[in-house]
């Protein structure tokens, strides 16, 4: 007799999620669905707001990554307005990003992710968490969570606050940096980095006993969006858009990001409120959109630019392409994408501080309503974030469109929640940690999924086991 | 120069002043230094007594007094401080803040608002009527100024200011109740407006976010209600001061 599994909920991906595994009569994995359950509706009830105050209002979809919406959202107000910012504001905005880079990759891979890579997957859950962390690795907790501050406090010195930041404005920066500011970041710098490196290398010293995570944690080609710029570093606030596919090969770029919807489609399925953003060329169905499935994040960026534009980076990343064999098709590998991406987070943001124009005063460009559509982008930690707004003459909003990365890896997620259960589920019987392994597929991607789920232990779940008619015939709940 | 006026005497919570004749509760307490909470009030302006954020208990009288609508008299007991004027002042703001759609959090005047003020003030930390969510619109038509009414508490200082200081009557109140607003221009849109001179009195005098000026981000406008005051000294004195030397 088929059987459905349902994990519901999953909490905590920007609202609830869940989790259906079907089994077929043989007790396999038959199919496998990620569902987002909650609607949060920001495109809705932004419109007839004026366009300065959108990156504040929009801030509010997230209180891990606010910034990048901060970001995506003034660029937006900056062509609206049609105003090219001071470049000091552009180093700023960028040093607030890489300190956002900093932060929430701190969080997922220390907070949310080391406990599964550490402890173990199959660790009580009463420990397998950042408190185990502490208990069992406590230097290395204390220096994860010293990095996230760090991180944070480059964004409170910047942008007026560590969440939720009012000081990135359409037209630049609310206020320029002092010196005092940049000494001290300076300072911090030094840390961060030595954390990072160690990170990484820990990372590394562990890959050995992750073989079948690598391979089964969402292995599978797929095309990578990031954003890209003509230098082929590693790009995270500016440039254009491109895509590449699991070979590496280079298959649309030079996009403008205004023209994103010739390259974007988005699916809604009845399923789920996550809209299932796709790639509109290879996909000529709407009902196979799949074909066209992509994924953004550290996992993609690494694909898609040639160096990170910082020495020890590079080194890394050197490394990394030739564990990952060139372009990395692994899931798994966003972890370790991630910590690449930290360290040459601290390496360009020593740059930047580096440069005395960085202390320039004049970091704000003023302007009325000039132009009716815009586009914004940003790298988000989590991928590539757009941000499309229409407004009329007076600079109300008419019309809102939002792509979160946590959407555009949908598709991607779906599989890889289908590649673990097929790997791991055999039989009727579901044990806890598999059950782990399928919420630490979803945690790679590092989606608003896992926040806070290890920070308090445990990610409440429940699974069920249905059978065809729906009548519950087993069930597994923790949390 | 000594101020001649007659005088009377009146206590507030036990302690005696003197109060000249034909001023209100709230100007003698002010002059005198004893703190009574108010928001449509403006020094300058044509007293409303609209908010009652500032009323008070005189003794023998079971009704409560607005401050500010309210004249001194002979041996009167004014209480400023009591239980039940905190709990008036607070339902009162809990009111103001369930029939528009405050959101400090995204709002221009950010830690530069009146309302904001009073509500840590009199200690409202919540509110426990429903919110009415009222679909208000938000007039950006102004090539400087932005009106939201969604912000707005009808304490009409910007119809007072425009009509009182200026002379221009921009501004009106329309509809009744839980319906009334405030319009521009007999309601056309800000910006098509030929009354108005763009002087910004009413964006200095508002209490809250309501009005604005154009291109300010979540907490960046600040307002300036003391000019007004300046204003009106000047005006009344047939004189013009330097305003630094006025505050």
């Amino acid at each position: 007799m088929s059987k459905t599994v349902t994990i519901d909920p999953v909490t905590r991906i920007e609202g609830h999620a869940k989790i259906t595994i079907g089994l077929d009569e043989a007790g396999k994995v038959d199919t496998a669905r990620f569902s987002v359950t909650e609607f949060r509706g920001f495109e809705e009830f932004c419109k007839g707001r004026l366009v300065w105050e959108m990156p504040s209002l929009t801030a509010r979809t997230c209180g891990i990554c606010p910034v990048s919406h901060l970001l995506a959202s003034a660029k937006a107000g900056d062509v609206i307005m049609g105003l090219r910012i001071p470049p000091t504001a552009v180093k700023l905005r960028r040093l607030v990003n890489l300190g956002q880079i900093i932060q929430s990759h701190a969080l997922s891979f220390f907070h949310l992710s080391s406990p599964d890579l550490l402890l173990g997957w199959d660790a009580d859950p009463a420990v397998r968490n950042v408190f185990g962390l502490m208990g069992a690795e406590p230097e290395l907790a204390r220096r994860g969570i010293r990095l996230r501050s760090f991180g944070q406090s480059v964004i409170e010195a910047i942008a007026g606050r560590k969440v939720h930041s009012p000081g990135i404005v359409p037209g630049g920066i609310a206020n320029p940096m002092t010196a005092e500011t940049r000494d001290w970041m300076l300072v911090g710098l030094d840390a961060a980095q030595q954390t990072a490196e160690e990170a990484l290398e820990l990372f590394i010293s562990m890959l050995g006993k992750f073989e079948r995570e690598a391979r089964a944690f969402g292995t599978f080609p797929s095309l990578h969006l990031g954003l890209a710029n003509d230098a082929g570093t590693w790009e995270n606030y500016d440039g254009h858009l491109r895509f590449v596919d699991s070979e590496g090969n280079v298959v649309a770029d030079h996009i403008d990001v205004a023209d994103y919807r010739e390259y974007i489609g988005e699916a809604s399925r009845h399923d789920s409120y996550l809209k299932s953003p796709y790639f509109k060329p290879l996909v000529e169905d709407s009902d196979d959109v799949f074909k066209g499935v992509y994924r953004v994040g550290p996992l993609a960026r690494l694909n898609v630019c040639q160096t990170m534009g910082a020495a020890r980076a590079d080194e890394a990343l050197q490394a990394y392409r030739e564990t990952v064999g060139g372009t990395a098709n692994s899931s798994f590998f966003y972890h370790y994408a991630r910590l690449i991406e930290i360290l040459a987070s601290t390496e360009l943001a020593r740059d930047l501080l580096n440069d005395d124009a960085i202390l320039d005063p004049m970091v704000r460009a003023t302007a009325g309503i000039n132009h009716r559509r815009a586009v914004g982008t940003s790298e988000a930690p989590r991928g590539t974030l757009f941000h499309e707004y229409q407004v009329d003459a007076s600079g109300l909003l008419e019309n809102v469109n939002m792509i979160i990365a946590t959407g555009q890896n949908n598709l991607a997620m779906n599989e890889t929640v289908l590649q673990i259960a097929q790997e791991w589920i055999d039989g009727h019987d579901i044990p806890e940690p598999v059950l782990n392994r399928v919420e630490a597929g979803i945690r790679a991607f590092d989606p608003c999924l896992s926040c806070s789920t290890h920070a308090i232990g445990k990610m409440p779940m429940e699974v069920s086991l249905l059978d065809h008619e729906g009548a519950e015939l087993d069930g597994v709940r923790r949390g | 120069m000594r101020e001649t006026r007659p005088t009377v005497h009146v206590s507030f919570d036990g302690v005696e002043h003197e109060a000249f004749v034909g001023e209100s509760v709230l100007e003698c307490a002010r002059r005198c230094g004893v703190t009574i909470p108010s928001l449509c009030f403006l020094e300058g302006l044509t007293v409303w007594g609209g908010c009652r954020i500032c009323v008070v208990e005189v003794a023998e009288d079971h009704r409560l007094r607005p401050a500010c609508a309210t004249q001194v008299a002979a041996d009167m007991e004014i209480k400023t401080e009591t239980p039940r004027l905190r709990a008036y002042r607070k339902s009162i703001l809990e009111l103001l803040f369930a029939e528009g759609n405050h959101v400090c959090a995204v709002c221009v005047s950010n830690g530069n608002c009146e309302l904001q003020d009073m509500a840590v003030f009199c200690g409202m930390d919540h509110v426990r009527y429903d919110s009415q969510a009222p679909p208000r619109e938000v007039d950006s038509s102004h090539p400087k100024y932005v009106f939201d009414q969604n912000r707005c508490i009808l304490c009409t200082r910007c119809v007072r200011v425009c009509d009182e200081i200026e002379g221009a009557h921009v501004w009106d109140i329309s509809h009744r109740g839980e319906h009334a607003e405030v319009i521009t221009e007999l309601n056309r849109p800000w910006g098509e407006s030929l009354s108005c001179t763009w002087c910004g009195k009413c964006v200095a005098v508002c209490p809250t976010g309501a009005l604005s000026y154009q291109g300010r981000a979540i907490g960046e406008m600040e307002h300036d209600p003391a000019m007004i005051k300046r204003l009106a000294v000047a005006r009344n004195r047939g004189e013009w001061l330097d305003p630094g030397v006025m505050t």
